[in-house]
């Protein structure tokens, strides 16, 4: 059984259409490589260029933010769902 | 074309003025229809930006999901975002576009001295480089 990532639907169009893919990794960093790889063009909606997951894009691993676990190193294990949710900022000129 | 009532306008409009000279920031519901949208339901939400509130706004992810879930509640979409720019132009700045994600619509509108003023919506391309401006269809009657 693969670890399933739940695509959000603005990004769906750079992941073929899919609202979730099924992949195999032990750790969210390797789902989210894995991901990457399989669809490129979404690495630049979740990555900046400095190759940091973006300030307002949020990771959880069965509802429990990545943030207060391992970030990136936090392992996952089959069946786990992991959840890609944005925060929405914006504001005028400084 | 995103297609917007005038009830939702006004729902909008008494949130920037209510919030002024603080950004107001909610979310849009409804449904694609072909190349259009149809802002069927808002969601007022509060800004979280407590350090900066009258030039930032920030809507935290447990929002964005209690936003989702009404939409589907409503057999809806959670196809966007609205927010105020109080004493500014309702163009998206070089913040708004580094915090956005394509697809989503995003309605600026200019709050002056608490007045809610021009209200314009945009989406950001594909490569993250610009927002162009998507139109927006007025709808005065409930029918529409």
């Amino acid at each position: 059984m693969a670890v399933k990532v739940i695509i959000p639907t603005p990004l769906r169009p750079y992941a073929g259409k899919r609202d979730s893919v099924n992949l195999e990794a032990a750790t969210v960093g390797e789902a989210l490589n894995s991901l990457t790889s399989q669809f490129g063009e979404l690495r630049k909606h979740l990555y900046s260029e400095d190759g940091r997951l973006r300030s307002f894009v949020n990771v959880y691993v069965n509802d429990e933010d990545i943030r207060y676990l391992q970030r990136d190193k936090t392992a996952v294990q089959p069946g786990d769902t992991i959840s890609i949710v944005p925060s929405i900022a914006g504001g005028a000129r400084a | 074309m995103l297609k917007l009532r005038q009830a939702l306008i006004e729902k909008i409009h008494e949130h920037g003025s209510r919030d002024y000279p603080h950004e107001c920031c909610g979310a849009l519901l409804g449904r694609e229809e072909g190349a259009d949208r149809n802002v069927l339901g808002v969601v007022p939400l509060e800004n979280r930006r407590n350090d900066s509130p009258q030039n930032r706004f920030s809507i935290k992810p447990e929002d964005v999901l209690r936003a989702e879930k009404e939409a589907k509640a409503n057999g809806w979409d959670l196809i966007g975002w609205y927010h105020s720019h109080p004493d500014s132009p309702a163009r998206p700045s070089e913040y708004d576009r580094e915090h956005a994600w394509p697809w989503y619509s995003y309605i600026i509108f200019q709050v002056e001295k608490a007045e809610p003023r021009e209200m314009r919506s945009w989406r950001l391309d594909d490569k993250r480089k610009a927002f162009g401006e998507e139109a927006i269809e007025f709808i005065s009657s409930v029918s529409g």
